[in-house]
């Protein structure tokens, strides 16, 4: 579609009454979502532990967490030490913790299975729209913002993906980086030209993100002074800017931990429970914990037994995190049934990733689920 | 004699009374039409080239591409890619350091073949032979990523070179079998009743019929056709593993007998919707971004080039050749509609001003961070192209390795030698150590581009509204402003959104 057919056919929009429904959806879209890719298929068992269970032990005679060490959640599961700066969230009853997260005849592969998350396909499907990108089809993401969504730290548009520029998704490394970069952009309206066009849009939408992004608050938290720690830094300006956006996007990279894995998990864990403290400190500062869902992902967990070389393979289900200052924290999703493992020697899931996309549009946003997700999916009730 | 001084008198009439179709064929194309084939079908091409191009008919130009392409490599590959692959066995055995320092040799050789590659794209006499290559490493998609040992990668890109513009039917019977393909889609663990349904399935929906052509049983069957096709990890070779082969009766697309890949290949080269998805994908390539086969004329074009694909038993050449001395190739609408590559954005701005550098190599690391891995698409659809090469991310990179371009050109090297982006864009395949030894050769590289302006602009031909049509494939956003000219025109050109098309 033409940029001028898209004006024209919104103004019709406006005409026909849909207005109300623009105007709710700018409202809700005041409540931000934070996603958190953890890169690579994070090690679920080791960071949501089934202690209790003696097949644990028995599946991860090197890698095991020992049970001594375990924070104890419950009489079955506990987090994995790193994790200990989560255990006042968890305490406040912030956090989240929603295991056996995955979805029928999983893929495997890296690449195709995070393309299956992002998508919100079918695992034979394949869709070139990421779940967002339909989401914020179906209630536009009002225009005043800076853009619709912020990718920080990669070029991956993840939930973003668009075949036809459907989104005003802006990518970025740091604020100030982006900001200097951005003077090679110029504003120049229009084209029939599709591709052009396209460029266009996108050449825009790095001005208007320039205008509306400062990158100059000045916060008192302390920012980890690790990648993550600086990704988290640029997510905090991108809140502080008046304008808003609707959704950020960070990654946690290196959980492909295929060898060696115990030093190597547990610094990811820790730099991942100390952003995540990192982050709500920033947002309590300024005025917007209530408004903000943050949730991990991961295009997949890894396999129970361990592997040769002290580390796991890739697999399936896993547990995921989601937090902020209305969620009803708690354990969510069923404990791993390392009983049930299937011919590959991994977990059957429990909870499908599209019930957590389905809760995010439906009761975070309030949005058609069923329309974003081509499917009905059922919300869980960890948003208050 | 009358009769004969008639004759003579309205040969030109009639030439004039049927128009375009007869123009095409005695007319020499001009400059923005030699421009527009040199463009699409290489890289964007240096004034001199443009020049040669302009003074032939459409059919003498579409035929001296043809003729040229096929020529051999120029450039000598890397002195590993002869070794051996490490055997399974010996992978297996190796400790976890042992393991690392394995797969960190891996990644660099990698690099260093990418460089070559990018290096053979400047260097070759026929740009259309490397887009044929790159066309079907985009299209039999294996990746790094799954491979790791590159000499795999290494004999596909051969092979790729063999067939570039041969026969199809060949290179997909060459592709089963070849051993990066084999270990990218699992057929080596596709067994006598343990099938791994990958290869017959990305082989059906990707490489030749297209969804919606065949159903969930054909895959299935065709997945039994296939098991034994293995490699012999010791060697590194295609081996057929007959204890693991189905020599079962199975039906694929209606046809039934004790089938082996061989015969389910040929069942799919059999079907009119191979051919048809083939010259829909060089249209998108070549022509125009969207077309439909089953719409409007160019829907109509593609049936006959396909047809005629079929006919000639999948000649690559046949389905090329009429495809670019096709009206629709040339006509207006299709001009300016597609947008450049990373690769045809690097390797086309190093070609078009005859950039010198010392090292070319490193700009394979440019290419990477605009979007485009080589030797590792991000999926096995490979880059799904066109819009999607644009967001904010790599436009900002794209315009800002333009920038240090023609920055270095007129002396603001230093000014401009911040830092580029960093890791963004590189996946796990390309990090660590070897990365960061190439990146600071690029630094190096970018900071030493040569540009002879004087020649340069003396070939383009001097004034600057020729020199915006020969560096633009439409009129610029924005208009130069008056009085501008010289490298700070070229800044200015390169720095327009039109620049991003061809």
């Amino acid at each position: 579609m033409y940029r001028r057919d898209f004006l024209k056919a919104g103004s019709a929009a406006v005409m026909l009454g849909v207005l109300p429904h623009i105007a709710h959806a700018a409202d809700n879209y005041r409540k931000l979502l934070i996603l958190i890719e953890l890169k690579g298929g994070n090690d679920g068992l080791n960071t949501v532990i089934p202690y209790a269970d003696p097949k644990y032990a028995a599946l991860r005679p090197r890698i095991a967490i020992a049970r001594d060490q375990v924070l104890q959640l419950d009489e079955f599961s506990g987090f994995h030490p790193a994790l200990s700066a989560l255990l006042p969230l968890w305490e406040a009853g912030e956090l989240a913790v929603v295991q056996g997260v995955g979805y029928p005849s999983p893929n495997l592969s890296h690449f195709r299975s995070i393309e299956i998350w992002d998508t919100a396909s079918k695992s034979n499907e394949y869709l070139q729209d990421g779940w967002l990108t339909r989401a914020f089809a179906v209630a536009p993401v009002p225009r005043t913002f800076v853009a619709d969504a912020v990718v920080v730290g990669s070029a991956e548009m993840g939930p973003f993906v668009s075949a036809g520029g459907g989104t005003r998704t802006i990518a970025l490394t740091s604020t100030e980086q982006f900001l200097a970069q951005a003077r090679l952009a110029m504003a120049a309206g229009q084209s029939h030209n599709t591709a052009l066009g396209h460029i266009l849009r996108v050449e825009q939408g790095i001005v208007q993100a320039a205008a509306g992004l400062h990158g100059k608050h000045v916060f008192r938290t302390e920012f980890p002074s690790t990648g993550f720690g600086n990704a988290i830094r640029t997510a905090a300006q991108v809140v502080a800017s008046k304008a808003g956006v609707a959704a950020i996007k960070l990654s946690l990279n290196g959980f492909d931990t295929h060898s060696a894995q115990v030093g190597t998990h547990n610094a990811l864990l820790r730099t991942l429970a100390d952003g995540l403290v990192a982050l709500k400190s920033a947002l309590g500062e300024l005025g917007r914990w209530d408004e903000t869902l943050i949730a991990t992902y991961a295009e997949f967990g890894r396999r129970p037994r361990e592997n040769g070389s002290a580390g796991t393979d890739h697999g399936t289900a896993s547990a995921h995190f989601v937090l902020g200052g209305r969620v009803k924290g708690g354990l969510y999703g069923q404990r791993p049934a390392l009983e049930r493992l299937d011919g590959n020697g991994n977990l059957p899931f429990a909870v499908d990733f599209r019930d957590i996309y389905a809760t995010v549009l439906q009761r975070w946003w309030g949005l058609d689920a069923t329309a974003a997700l081509r499917g009905r999916y059922a919300p869980l009730p960890f948003i208050a | 004699m009358g009769m004969h001084r008639l004759l003579l008198i309205s040969v030109p009439l009639i030439a004039a009374l049927w128009g375009g179709a007869v123009r095409a064929e005695t007319a020499v194309l001009g400059f923005d039409s030699a421009r527009h084939l040199l463009a699409r079908t290489g890289f964007a091409a240096a004034p001199a080239d443009i020049e040669t191009y302009a003074r032939l008919t459409r059919e003498q130009a579409v035929d001296r591409l043809l003729a040229q392409a096929g020529v051999p490599r120029v450039t000598p590959p890397p002195a590993w890619v002869n070794e051996p692959v490490t055997p399974g066995s010996r992978v297996r055995a190796m400790s976890v350091e042992e393991r690392q320092t394995w797969q960190r040799n891996n990644v660099a050789r990698g690099l260093e073949m990418r460089g070559w590659w990018l290096q053979e794209m400047v260097a070759t006499p026929s740009p259309l032979t490397e887009k044929m290559v790159l066309f079907w490493h985009n299209h039999f998609v294996s990746s790094q990523q799954k491979v790791r040992q590159p000499q795999y990668l290494y004999r596909q890109n051969v092979l790729f070179r063999e067939h570039a513009l041969g026969n199809f039917g060949s290179l997909l019977h060459a592709i089963a079998r070849d051993p990066a393909m084999v270990i990218y889609l699992d057929s080596a663990s596709n067994r006598k009743g343990q099938p791994n349904e990958n290869f017959a399935r990305e082989v059906m929906e990707l490489f030749t019929l297209g969804e919606g052509h065949y159903g969930e049983r054909d895959v299935k069957e065709a997945a039994r056709a296939f098991t034994g096709w293995s490699i012999d990890g010791e060697k590194g070779e295609f081996l057929f593993r007959a204890a693991a082969h189905d020599d079962g009766a199975k039906t694929v697309l209606g046809q039934s007998g004790n089938l082996d890949g061989n015969a389910v290949l040929d069942i799919l080269l059999a079907q009119p919707q191979t051919a048809e998805l083939i010259v829909r994908k060089l249209w998108r390539e070549f022509v125009s971004p969207d077309v439909d086969a089953n719409q409007g004329a160019d829907g109509a074009e593609v049936k006959r080039i396909a047809t005629a694909f079929r006919d000639s038993r999948y000649d690559t050449r046949v389905a090329l050749r009429l495809l670019l001395k096709s009206d629709a190739f040339f006509a207006p609408r299709n001009r300016a509609t597609l947008v450049k590559s990373p690769v045809d954005l690097v390797v086309g701005t190093l070609r078009q001003f005859q950039l010198g550098s010392s090292d070319v190599p490193p700009f394979a690391l440019t290419v990477t961070q605009l979007g485009q891995n080589l030797f590792a698409p991000p999926n096995v659809k490979g880059w799904p192209g066109g819009e999607a090469w644009i967001n904010s991310t790599t436009l900002l990179a794209r315009k800002q390795f333009l920038e240090r371009v023609f920055g270095a050109m007129d002396g603001r090297a230093a000014m401009m030698a911040t830092a580029m982006q960093p890791a963004l864009l590189l996946n796990a395949a390309v990090q660590g150590a070897p990365v960061n030894a190439m990146r600071q050769r690029l630094a190096r590289a970018m900071a030493e581009i040569q540009f002879d302006s004087k020649a340069w602009f003396q070939q383009a031909g001097g004034d600057t509204p020729q020199v915006q049509r020969l560096v633009l494939a439409m009129a610029p956003q924005h208009p130069l402003p008056e009085g501008v000219s010289g490298v700070e025109a070229l800044r200015r050109l390169t720095q327009d959104p039109v620049y991003q098309l061809k």
